[in-house]
C-alpha cells in the first residue's frame, strides 16, 4: 500500500535542504512544451476491463501510474505483471464511493507521483435490473459508483489540474447515456449525468490548458460485457480491452472531447438519438 | 445506503492545489486550507501543528514572488473570511474581515463618496494580505502606506492567542505585523481608515519625459500639488533616450468641480468594460500579448506606447474613474499568460529596488544599464516616489522606485537570477531596499543588510514570542528571513 503514511506531506522544514534552490531550480521539472507526453497517471477503476488495460499500455510507456480500484490482490497481480515495465505501477485498495477518504487519499497519491499529468476515472457498475424492476437500493448505489464517484475525485483532480494549468482528465462513460432505454434506467442515467459533468469541466476548465475527455464505449470485452451475456443477451462485435485502452489515450492525447470507442459507435449513436420518441417506446433496444 | 455528506461540521475546507506566486515562476503543490472565522484560523493552525507541517498565509496570491507559497507544509488562504463587518458612513472607518479585497472595500465604500487611501495597481489582494505587505499606491510619496491608514486589527498567534493591535495597544505587534508578511499570525479583523471624496473621477494628465532626470524633476516640482504619480519608463533604449517615458498625474476634485458625483460615484461608472469595442472579449487579449512577448515584440509595444505619450502629452487634463486610473493591472484579465501558461521555470518576476532620494538617478541609470548590457531588459518598468513610514521591515525609504518586469523562462532564468544578484548588490550599497511582495531573489544576508539593525533584533524576538515552534514557516520565510531571525 503506497498512500497515507509514507507519502504524507513533507516532513519539518528543518529536515530538507537548500531554501534557495527553490528558486532555481523547482524541483518539479515538466516538461517546458506544450501537450507534452504525459509521466505521471492515476486509473480509477484499474482491476479489470479497460482500466486495467489502460494501465498496462500506460506502464509500458514508461508513465508512472496509480492503479485504484476495491480489490487490492488484483491490483497487486497487475502490479507484479507490469514488473518489468518502464514505468512503475503503484497499486492502491480503494472504494470510490467512500467520498470522504477521497481528498487525503489524492493528495497522498499525487505526492507519491511527484505530481499528475493524467487522470482516468474508468469504474463503472452495471447491476442487473429486472424488466419491471424499480429498485432504488441497487440504483442509488449505481448511482454512488457512477456519478458520486466521478465526481468525489474528478472534483479534486479539476482543483489541481486548475491550479497547475495543465493536465488531462479521462471520463470512461457509456453509449449507455446517449438515449434513456428500457432495460437499466439508472446506469444510463449515471452515464448521461457523467457525459453532462464532464463536458461542464471541460469548459470550465478551457481557460486553464485543462483538457476534459468523454469517452464513449459501445461493446467491449470486460466483466460487465460478460454479465449481460449471462443473461442471454446476445452480443457480437466487441472489441478487446487493449485495443479500446490504444484509442482512448489516442482520443485523449489529439483532446478529442467526445470519442465513441470503437468509433462505428459513432454512427449508431447518430441513429439512435434521432429516432423520434414514438417510435422508441415500441422497440427493444 | 451511500452517505452523500463529505464534510463534517467544524471542518476547516481545504483542496490540494498548485499555489503560485502571481508572476508564475514560482510555485508548489500544497494542502491550501480556508477558514472561514476565527475559531477555523486557530484549527488551522492546530493542523498543521498536528500534522508537523509549516504554514503560510496567503491572502489573494498577488505577490509576485514566494510570498504566499509554501513547498514544505500548508498554505493558509485568508480568501473566504470576506465580510465588510461595519462602515460609518460619516467617518468613513471601515471595519473588515481580513479576507476582504481591495475591490469589495471600493465597492462597498465608493457609493457614499469614500475612496480607500491606498490601493494598490490591482484590486484583488486582501485587506490581510495588503496589511501583511504593507502596500502602497501611486500616492505613497503623499499618503505612506496602508499601514499608515490602518487604525487597528486583530490578529491571532501561533500560540492561539488573540490580540488587538493599534499604535497605542500591543504598538510593538502593530508596526511589525504590518509589513510582516505573516510571520507573527493571521489577521482576523482589520479597521481602515478611507478617505472622502467629492467625485468618481480624478483629474488626469500625461505628461511624456525623455528621460530619467527629466521625470524625477516633474515628480519633485508636482509632488505638493498632486495626489498620485506615476511614471512608466521603456526600458529599452540607452543612450540619451534612456529612461524615456510617461508621467500620469492625477488629482482629485474638490468639492463642486463635479456637477453630478451622483453618477460618477456610481459603481457601473467604475466598472472596467469586458470587451474591447463592445465585441472583442479582453479574457483573451492577452493570447494577443503573447505574440509579442519577445524582446522585439516588447520593444516595438514600448517604443509604440512612448510615442503614444507624447501625443498624450500634448493633450488636455482628461477625467478618468478611480478605479480605471488605479487598477492598470487589470485591464487585461491575466495579461501575465502572456509571458507563457506553462507551468514551473516560466513566467514573470517583478525586481522593484526602492533608493534614497540622493542616489536615485544614479543607481537607477546603473541598473538600467547593467540589464541592457546583459541582454535581459524588463519589459515594463515603473517608477514611484516613497517616504518613510514607521513599519519595522519596511520598504519604504524617502526616495524612490524602480519596478523592472523580467520574463523568466528555462534558458534565461540562472543568468537572469545572476543579473538580479549584481543588481542587489549595487542597490544595498547605495542604501537601498527591496519589497517582499514583488521579490523573488533576495537572499537571507542581504535581507539583513538592508533592514536596520534594531528593527531586525526586535522583529525575532517578537517571532520567538507569537510563534515559539515556527510554525508560520512558508518560502518567502526560508530564502529571505530565516538565517537572521535564527541568528538574532
Amino acid at each position: 500500500m503506497s498512500h497515507a503514511t509514507e507519502s504524507a506531506p513533507h516532513a519539518h522544514p528543518e529536515a530538507a535542504g537548500d531554501q534557495h534552490a527553490a528558486a532555481h531550480e523547482p524541483r518539479d521539472s515538466t516538461p517546458s512544451t506544450k501537450r507534452a507526453r504525459e509521466r505521471r497517471a492515476i486509473v480509477v477503476g484499474a482491476s479489470s476491463g479497460i482500466g486495467e488495460a489502460l494501465v498496462r499500455q500506460l506502464c509500458a510507456e514508461g508513465v508512472d501510474v496509480v492503479a485504484l480500484a476495491r480489490r487490492r490482490e488484483r491490483l497487486e497481480e497487475l502490479a507484479l505483471s507490469c514488473g518489468g515495465s518502464a514505468g512503475r505501477v503503484i497499486p492502491c485498495a480503494h472504494d470510490v464511493s467512500d467520498f470522504a477518504a477521497v481528498p487525503q487519499l489524492f493528495e497522498a497519491l499525487v505526492r507519491e507521483l511527484g505530481g499528475l499529468d493524467l487522470f482516468v476515472f474508468a469504474s463503472g457498475l452495471m447491476t442487473e435490473v429486472g424488466p419491471n424492476e424499480f429498485d432504488t437500493a441497487k440504483d442509488l448505489e449505481m448511482l454512488a459508483v457512477n456519478l458520486g464517484g466521478c465526481v468525489a475525485w474528478t472534483n479534486e483532480v479539476a482543483k489541481l489540474f486548475r491550479t497547475q494549468r495543465s493536465g488531462v482528465i479521462v471520463g470512461i462513460s457509456s453509449i449507455a447515456g446517449e438515449r434513456g432505454r428500457k432495460g437499466n434506467p439508472v446506469y444510463g442515467t449515471s452515464k448521461a449525468a457523467m457525459n453532462h459533468y464532464l463536458e461542464a469541466l471541460r469548459n470550465r476548465l478551457a481557460d486553464f490548458d485543462v483538457h476534459v475527455c468523454t469517452i464513449k464505449p459501445g461493446f467491449v470485452e470486460t466483466a460487465m460485457l460478460a454479465a449481460a451475456r449471462a443473461q442471454g443477451r446476445s452480443i457480437k462485435g466487441a472489441i478487446t480491452p487493449e485495443a479500446a485502452a490504444k484509442s482512448i489515450l489516442r482520443a485523449a492525447r489529439a483532446r478529442r472531447n467526445e470519442v465513441f470507442v470503437p468509433f462505428k459507435w459513432t454512427l449508431v449513436a447518430a441513429v439512435i438519438r434521432n429516432i423520434p420518441s414514438f417510435l422508441f417506446k415500441g422497440m427493444n433496444i | 445506503m451511500q452517505n452523500f455528506a463529505v464534510r463534517q461540521r467544524g471542518d476547516v475546507a481545504s483542496s490540494f492545489e498548485y499555489v503560485e506566486g502571481w508572476g508564475m515562476a514560482i510555485g508548489a503543490h500544497a494542502r491550501v486550507l480556508r477558514p472561514r472565522s476565527t475559531e477555523e484560523i486557530l484549527r488551522a493552525f492546530e493542523l498543521a501543528r498536528r500534522d508537523g507541517v509549516s504554514l503560510a498565509l496567503r491572502g489573494g496570491g498577488n505577490s509576485y514572488g514566494d510570498a504566499s507559497v509554501n513547498e514544505r507544509g500548508y498554505v493558509l488562504d485568508i480568501s473566504r473570511m470576506d465580510r465588510v463587518l461595519a462602515f460609518d458612513r460619516e467617518s468613513g472607518v471601515v471595519v473588515a474581515e481580513p479576507g476582504v479585497t481591495i475591490e469589495k472595500l471600493w465597492k462597498t465604500i465608493l457609493p457614499h463618496g469614500f475612496w480607500p487611501r491606498v490601493v494598490s495597481g490591482t484590486m484583488f489582494p486582501t485587506l490581510a494580505g495588503a496589511l501583511a505587505a504593507n502596500i502602497h499606491g501611486k500616492n505613497n510619496f503623499a499618503v505612506g502606506t496602508i499601514g499608515d491608514a490602518c487604525r487597528e486589527f486583530d490578529i491571532v498567534l501561533p500560540t492561539g492567542e488573540l490580540r488587538t493591535c493599534s499604535r497605542e495597544r500591543n504598538a510593538d505587534l502593530f508596526h511589525a505585523a504590518i509589513g510582516g508578511f505573516g510571520l507573527l499570525g493571521c489577521f482576523s479583523r482589520i479597521v481602515l481608515e478611507t478617505k472622502h471624496i467629492y467625485s468618481g473621477n480624478v483629474r488626469v494628465r500625461g505628461i511624456s519625459t525623455r528621460n530619467l532626470r527629466e521625470m524625477m524633476q516633474y515628480f519633485e516640482a508636482n509632488k505638493t500639488r498632486a495626489d498620485y504619480l506615476v511614471g512608466w519608463i521603456d526600458c529599452f533604449p540607452g543612450g540619451d533616450d534612456s529612461g524615456r517615458g510617461l508621467i500620469h498625474d492625477a488629482e482629485y476634485l474638490k468639492p463642486g468641480e463635479d456637477a453630478h458625483p451622483e453618477d460618477t460615484l456610481r459603481i457601473a461608472h467604475q466598472e472596467l468594460p469586458a470587451n474591447i469595442m463592445g465585441l472583442f472579449p479582453k479574457s483573451q487579449v492577452w493570447r494577443i500579448l503573447s505574440l509579442f512577448n519577445t524582446d522585439l515584440g516588447m520593444r516595438s509595444i514600448n517604443a509604440a506606447k512612448y510615442v503614444a505619450g507624447m501625443l498624450e502629452g500634448l493633450g488636455e487634463p482628461y477625467l478618468q474613474s478611480h478605479a480605471g486610473f488605479s487598477f492598470l493591472l487589470d485591464y487585461v484579465p491575466n495579461w501575465k499568460w502572456a509571458y507563457g501558461r506553462q507551468r514551473v521555470d516560466r513566467g514573470l518576476i517583478q525586481y522593484q529596488p526602492f533608493v534614497p532620494d540622493a542616489v536615485a538617478h544614479e543607481v537607477h541609470t546603473e541598473l538600467l544599464a547593467r540589464c541592457r548590457k546583459v541582454g535581459q531588459v524588463p519589459y515594463l518598468g515603473v517608477f514611484k516616489r516613497h517616504r518613510p513610514d514607521p513599519f519595522w521591515l519596511t520598504h519604504a525609504v524617502d526616495g524612490w522606485s524602480f519596478a523592472l518586469d523580467f520574463k523568466v523562462t528555462p534558458t534565461r532564468r540562472a543568468q537572469l537570477w545572476k543579473l538580479c544578484d549584481e543588481l542587489t548588490e549595487v542597490v544595498i550599497a547605495a542604501g537601498g531596499r527591496f519589497y517582499f511582495a514583488k521579490d523573488a531573489v533576495v537572499a537571507a544576508e542581504d535581507t539583513a543588510r538592508f533592514l536596520p539593525h534594531d528593527k531586525l533584533a526586535a522583529f525575532a524576538k517578537l517571532k520567538r514570542a507569537c510563534d515559539p515552534e515556527t510554525l508560520l514557516d512558508g518560502n518567502l520565510y526560508r530564502r529571505a528571513f530565516r538565517d537572521w531571525l535564527v541568528a538574532s
